[in-house]
């Protein structure tokens, strides 16, 4: 309410941009070049494969959501069993953005990062800018658990390529998400209901339900980028994964091939139809999936933490279960159980780390069988290391996203533009879904705005280009 | 006195001066200075641009899609503000005539006070949340209402047609307790005996507002319409809060561009910069103009 205040906040970015240290003289722009963390190093043996220092200290800044941080304390306590001569410092922080930009500026950036939540640093940035470490040095190494084993035979499928730019493993994403339809079970077995295989039953079911006096679908009408997910599987399910090859690398018309048609056009028929619960464009994700659990509406499209998500407002016996997208017809590529799995919640080792070894270690740790169940128990989420929850009992919505991945096999699949690309999902993608869902456009125009935000990212030579094979 | 008068000027002025040069003028010059290279803001590295930043700003139908919203801003919030908070101030300072010769406002009007002045005391983004709650398209105050009139029910905040006037319409409210408050503190201090006067004469209720408070309070008025004015122009927190812009970017504002430009999407800190140091000029011109505009010969009672 201040004038001063309003002036300044028009200087928002250069203010912020600036580090604290910085006097007059010095600028936002002249932080030091100085320092590498490279050489901070002991002999790599047998025993110490990364060559950590065994009084190096190590600093770890965790992202403060919805996983919280004490699992991070745990896997600190483990680290520092190991290395009882290093200081370890642990800070979390919901603002993983604004705390870290002006240290990356510096050269003075911590050793481990938990690049997540919506104040995230922008990958596409943060690759380009060559601040990170290659951790295909971590890939390589022997497992904690068996040293016959290399760390990279013990993850799951998807998690190397998800954090892979133009072939350099840059990012561990440590928790397994699956993205799909949920259900309540307690809902569909009450009023007999079965989740439809293909989209004819969808629609003949979505009749039925809303004859039940329930809404078929709700969305998070503020993020409707929740819909792009279902659809985007459809085409893919229809087309075979080339549909996201070719999304992810940018081709030309990729978001107007056939299976994207065939994907928008079904798709469409749930809001012609209706199915939607009404005023579902002006909700956001806490309030549709709060509809949802209080039963107001029957499907739901969202990714594997919607149950520890909606912990607190799901009421007993609800039973949420997780399905793939129905399949088009029966000319589809990939079977019905096929479902979209990808490893999320990225880690990081910046490249100027003071203990870029000890950062590595720090994930071996992680990736231990040990680290892992340790992380599913405290939070109730899947990690990526394979069979890390054999014998952990699992909450009933994890437990089915456990067993659809599991059916889904190698038939799984996944998109990356995302990552590549935040702006075109969190804001073009985003914003086209929100027009198309709503029903104020059609297919077609649905289909060419999304062409049109992919071409204006291919055409803008300041974003950094990836490719992925496959 | 004399011989210890520069010491001391020095001792209270400089460290201020030093203080201010380094946390709002030093940052100030290094937005201008960012804004000519392509700093993406996690390495020292930026190449130098020229004004490649500005021209791409001029081409960007994003940039100009927020810029008409704050446009429509500027026109309707100090003009909604202003308006409303005279007609209050009135009602609770001259609304009520029960003597003949007194002017006092309507009855309770303390009490209205306070709960004009309530939002004041709100943190905007409690303001922000607060309204999302009332736009809630299925439990939310606002439909509930209209659902139990048996009108339609709109989803505002998800529908582009509403969505910018539903944040408009917050911000007018949340801005317009202050307002009151401040208007109602100049009446005050005009002199009853003109009123008084005024009666005497036989004036109505609007000549004496129109003829005698407003010219009164114009100093006033000035000032709320500048600092409206560049309220206006930013209009960020709320934005950000209640529609994030959207849907589809119908309630977009130029703040909200820059954050997103150098925070949310993408890491461009020199063209946010760029589009900060647009900003700037905004302001400025904004606040100069409307200080000339309003500039009335001062009226003194005396």
């Amino acid at each position: 309410m201040n004038r001063r205040d309003i002036l300044r906040r028009t200087a928002v970015a250069g203010a912020l941009a600036t580090p604290v240290a910085g006097l007059l003289t010095g600028c936002a722009l002249g932080g030091g070049d100085d320092s590498d963390g490279g050489d901070n190093r002991a002999e790599k043996t047998a025993e110490n494969p990364l060559g950590v220092k065994a009084d190096a200290p190590l600093e770890v800044v965790i992202f403060n959501g919805g996983f919280g941080e004490e699992y991070a304390k745990a896997h600190e306590a483990m680290y520092a069993e190991k290395y009882p001569k290093a200081k370890i410092t642990h800070s979390a922080t919901q603002e993983i953005n604004k705390t870290l930009q002006p240290r990356f500026v510096d050269g003075t950036p911590p050793d481990v990062i938990n690049n997540s939540g919506a104040g995230q640093i922008d990958f596409n940035g943060l690759v380009s800018q060559g601040t990170l470490a290659d951790l295909g040095e971590l890939l390589d190494a022997p497992s904690l658990d068996d040293p016959s084993k290399k760390v990279r035979d013990t993850l799951l499928p998807g998690t190397v390529e998800v954090g892979s730019y133009n072939g350099k493993f840059l990012a561990l994403n440590y928790t397994y998400t699956a993205y799909g339809i949920w259900y309540s079970t307690k809902l569909f077995t009450e009023k007999g209901w079965q989740y439809p295989k293909t989209w004819d039953e969808h629609i003949a079911l979505c009749k039925q339900i809303k004859a039940a006096g329930i809404a078929p679908w709700t969305y998070a009408g503020k993020h409707p980028r929740y819909m792009s997910w279902p659809l985007l599987s459809t085409a893919i399910k229809f087309g075979g994964i080339s549909v996201a090859t070719a999304i992810d690398n940018l081709e030309p018309n990729a978001w107007k091939s056939d299976a994207m048609k065939a994907a928008a056009d079904a798709w469409h028929q749930i809001v012609k139809d209706g199915y939607i619960l009404a005023g579902s464009p002006g909700l956001d994700h806490k309030q549709s999936q709060t509809e949802w659990s209080q039963g107001k509406a029957a499907l739901i499209s969202c990714g594997s933490w919607l149950e520890s998500e909606q912990k607190s407002v799901t009421p007993d016996g609800f039973n949420m279960s997780i399905a793939p997208t129905p399949s088009l017809g029966s000319s589809d590529k990939l079977p019905f159980e096929a479902i979209r799995g990808t490893a999320g919640e990225p880690f990081i080792v910046p490249a100027k780390a003071k203990n870029l070894a000890g950062g590595l270690e720090y994930f071996r740790i992680m990736l231990s069988k040990k680290g892992a169940q340790d992380f599913t128990r405290k939070v109730s989420s899947l990690p990526v290391v394979a069979g890390a929850t054999d014998g952990v009992e699992l909450p009933f919505g994890l437990t089915t996203v456990s067993k659809a991945l599991e059916a889904s096999g190698s038939n799984g699949f996944n998109w990356v533009y995302n990552t590549f690309y935040r702006k075109l999902e969190r804001n073009l993608v985003d914003a086209a879904c929100g027009e198309f869902f709503s029903g104020r456009i059609g297919p077609a125009e649905f289909l060419e705005l999304c062409q049109k935000g992919a071409d204006s990212i291919a055409s803008d030579n300041s974003i950094t280009k990836y490719k992925r094979a496959v | 006195m004399r011989h210890g008068k520069y010491p001391l000027i020095i001792t209270f002025l400089l460290p201020p001066l030093l203080l201010y040069g380094i946390f709002v003028l030093s940052p100030y010059a290094q937005a201008f200075q960012i804004s000519t290279t392509d700093w993406l803001g996690y390495s020292p590295d930026a190449k130098f641009l020229g004004l490649d930043n500005f021209t791409a700003l001029w081409r960007d139908e994003y940039a100009w899609n927020a810029i008409k919203n704050n446009a429509i801003l500027l026109l309707l919030l100090p003009v909604l503000t202003i308006g409303l908070g005279l007609f209050f101030s009135t009602m609770l300072t001259m609304g009520g005539r029960r003597g003949r010769a007194g002017v006092v406002g309507v009855r309770g009007s303390a009490f209205y006070q306070l709960v004009y002045f309530f939002p004041q005391v709100l943190s905007v983004v409690i303001i922000a949340y607060i309204w999302r709650e009332m736009y809630h398209p299925n439990s939310g105050l606002l439909n509930g209402a209209l659902a139990g009139l048996g009108l339609p029910t709109p989803a505002w905040l998800g529908d582009p047609r509403f969505a910018f006037w539903c944040v408009l319409a917050a911000m007018v409210w949340s801005n317009v307790g202050f307002y009151v408050v401040l208007f109602g503190a100049a009446m005050q201090s005009i002199p009853k005996d003109i009123y008084e006067a005024v009666m005497l004469d036989g004036a109505s209720r609007w000549t004496t507002l129109f003829k005698v408070t407003i010219p009164l309070l114009w100093d006033t008025v000035q000032v709320a319409w500048i600092y409206l004015a560049i309220a206006a122009l930013d209009g960020f927190i709320l934005v950000q809060l209640m529609t994030d812009g959207g849907p589809n970017y119908s309630s977009d504002v130029i703040g909200l561009r820059m954050y997103n430009t150098a925070f949310g999407s993408e890491t461009k800190f020199g063209y946010a910069s760029a589009i900060g140091v647009v900003m700037f000029f905004l302001t400025l011109s904004v606040s100069v103009l409307a200080l000339r505009a309003a500039k009335r010969d001062r009226i003194e009672y005396s």
